[in-house]
């Protein structure tokens, strides 16, 4: 369960870039989380419920994209995702293919709202 | 409704931290593993036997985490090498500011290897760069030929698995081909090393990837 260590550190960012846009209310971050990155998103939403409640940071979503797992043929080059470890090019059945996606663990984006009365 | 544009890495800090330490190793020439597994499957007694059998004057130290004790440290200090126990107080993982505070006081210019055997723990480590050359995952025979399926992200980015304990094969119900077959499927090309530290078995092979492994990534064998 490393996930909370996860929840503190998108937090810590979020903090960081509140700081540097003063002007704005946060409504979500958005995050890319690959299949095989070793984070489970339902610990991490838990987590990110825990740390945040009660604090101005209650309302904040994370809104995850789950990204698959990829790979490319190096002898075609068809990309294709790898589904239960699949890693044979459906194209062409060359076994010789290699990693694209999958291992992200990225803030994409912050949604953010213009806070009434401040300049645009 | 706007959006502020962040495309960062989540463990954003602890990856600049990790690429200090990178830097680090490389101007003082020092080799970093970072070893990787489940509780009980013998990263400790496999660093046993790998200082056991360096030669006394070679150059390696070795920081070996827990979540509580100095246990392993005090087994691992027998050899005589310089030793560090990280205790992390509860935390799953080891964590690049664990290192770089663990490294004060050694001098990196007087190593050639430094061994890192993180928490035990097949899962959270895996997110956690240290700015290792290496991911190793010591996998043994008494835990089952599916764990790479069923923890696919440190085989998946470890480059080396070492199948431990292969002395107990004949009491288990593990299948050898199966387990190397599986470890394939999560990631093709990993290279894999059985090995047994009760009887030796599989250790001059260990120690021999060791050593070319090191020179690969130094460019020069040990001093």
């Amino acid at each position: 369960m490393h996930e909370l260590s996860i929840a503190t550190s998108i937090l810590d960012a979020v903090e960081r870039e509140g700081k540097l846009h003063p002007e704005a209310s946060f409504k979500a971050v958005g995050l890319r989380i690959g299949e095989v990155s070793g984070v489970d998103i339902d610990s991490l939403t838990f987590g990110w419920e825990a740390i945040t409640k009660d604090t101005e940071w209650e309302s904040l979503k994370l809104v995850i994209e789950s990204v698959p797992r990829k790979n490319r043929c190096t002898q075609c080059g068809n990309e294709f995702a790898v589904r239960d470890y699949e890693i044979e090019c459906p194209a062409c059945h060359s076994l010789a293919t290699v990693n694209l996606s999958g291992d992200e663990l990225d803030i994409a984006y912050i949604e953010a709202e213009e806070l009434e009365g401040a300049e645009a | 409704m706007s959006r502020v544009v962040v495309e960062k890495k989540v463990l954003n800090e602890n990856q600049i931290l990790a690429e200090q330490l990178r830097e680090r190793y490389r101007q003082n020439d020092v080799f970093c593993l970072n070893i990787i597994s489940s509780p009980g499957s013998g990263k400790t007694s496999l660093l046993e036997r790998t200082l056991e059998r360096f030669p006394k004057d070679t150059r390696v130290a070795v920081l070996t985490g827990d979540i509580q004790t100095e246990n392993d440290a005090i087994r691992l200090a027998r050899a005589g090498f310089p030793v560090k126990q990280i205790t992390t107080g509860g935390t799953c993982h080891l964590d690049a500011r664990m290192i770089e505070k663990h490294l004060v006081g050694w001098d990196l210019g007087a190593l050639d290897f430094l061994l890192v055997e993180n928490v035990g723990n097949l899962v959270c480590p895996s997110s956690y760069d240290l700015g290792e050359h290496a991911k190793v995952v010591v996998l043994s025979v008494t835990e089952g030929d599916d764990k790479p399926l069923k923890y696919p992200s440190i085989f998946f980015k470890a480059e080396l698995a070492v199948i431990n304990k292969i002395d107990l094969l004949p009491y288990v119900p593990f299948d050898m081909a199966k387990a190397r077959e599986n470890i394939q499927k999560v990631h093709p090309g990993a290279e894999i090393i059985e090995v047994s530290c009760t009887t030796g078995a599989g250790l001059d092979q260990w120690l021999n990837w060791l050593e070319a492994r090191r020179e690969k990534a130094i460019g020069a064998p040990v001093r």
